[in-house]
């Protein structure tokens, strides 16, 4: 037992110290770019603030895959990317029905289903669903989205499947 | 807009003063795709801002109030983008648009699912406008 735990701990801190770097990296980039300035007191007030931010995040316990989901950066912006594309669509639907005469609407509840693995996938998909124009998910849970939408034939629950599995496998958690 | 006639015709000034013709052409070509992209994200604003008074109650409001975050906020960015060129101002102008996709849902979900958790019901089913008749009756029968 002892032997098993202190495996657990060591493995523990490789992946904290894992995502302090990824963590460091970043907002080293971040800074940088944003700054423009290399002069001595603005670098080390960088250095200052990055070492004091990742003090807080290890103090706080929250060093992990949430804090810094870098590393799937370019899946999540070429996911952003088939996400804009979805969005224009939807826009114009709304555009219709909201500026036409008669304004046809047909509000709807309807609940999806969520097989995402981790907490982050399920926001990621929420969020989109939310991004659309013409649904908002009103309330989350562990097994399914209450999502409200302005037309009918927007609320059917198996055309959010494929926004789904690319929301989770944009952050991390491979095909699903 | 006429912000952008100016920087426009500030770039192609610079331009002429070195003797490069096709760089006046280029910058009056990006000014004007900056405007079309502005006027653009303006004309999805206008659109959101009728849908909130026209819609007939609290959560299809929400519909409309998003669409102006999410296409109206996103191309009036892509037109700044456009008219800063390549350069430090670009990055920090992606850098909003990209923070604006992650708080936009999330500040709207926020506003629904305290709604929901308040009990507020939605109108659900088939809707329609008003016409002006039906308005008319319904002013007389109140007054």
């Amino acid at each position: 037992m002892p032997w098993a735990r202190r495996g657990f701990t060591l493995q523990l801190e490789v992946y904290v110290f894992r995502y302090g770097v990824i963590l460091a990296l970043a907002l080293t980039a971040f800074w940088l770019s944003m700054s423009g300035m290399f002069t001595g007191m603005l670098l080390s007030l960088g250095v200052i603030s990055i070492i004091l931010t990742l003090w807080m995040c290890k103090r706080m316990g929250i060093l992990d895959a949430e804090t810094a989901p870098y590393l799937f950066m370019p899946l999540t912006l070429s996911y952003f990317v088939w996400l804009g594309k979805e969005i224009y669509k939807a826009n114009i639907a709304v555009v219709k029905a909201v500026m036409s005469p008669e304004m046809n609407i047909s509000p709807a509840m309807v609940r999806v289903p969520v097989n995402r693995k981790t907490d982050i996938g399920a926001t990621m998909f929420a969020n989109s669903i939310t991004l659309t124009p013409g649904t908002v998910s009103v309330e989350i849970n562990d097994e399914s989205i209450l999502v409200h939408a302005l037309l009918s034939e927007m609320a059917v629950a198996d055309d959010f499947t494929e926004m789904g599995n690319k929301a989770g496998f944009a952050i991390g958690e491979g095909a699903a | 807009m006429s912000m952008i006639i100016m920087a426009g015709s500030e770039a192609a000034q610079t331009a002429t003063a070195l003797n490069i013709d096709w760089s006046l052409i280029g910058a009056w070509l990006r000014a004007g795709l900056s405007a079309a992209c502005i006027i653009m994200g303006l004309l999805f604003v206008f659109a959101g801002t009728i849908g909130v008074l026209r819609l007939p109650d609290f959560y299809t409001r929400i519909h409309a109030a998003g669409m102006t975050d999410t296409l109206g906020a996103e191309m009036v960015l892509l037109g700044l983008i456009i008219q800063a060129g390549f350069s430090q101002m670009t990055l920090k102008l992606l850098m909003i648009s990209f923070f604006l996709l992650l708080t936009s849902p999330t500040a709207t979900h926020a506003v629904a699912h305290a709604a929901h958790k308040a009990g507020l019901k939605p109108k659900l089913g088939s809707q329609r406008a008003k016409t002006i008749d039906e308005l008319n009756t319904h002013k007389r029968g109140g007054a």
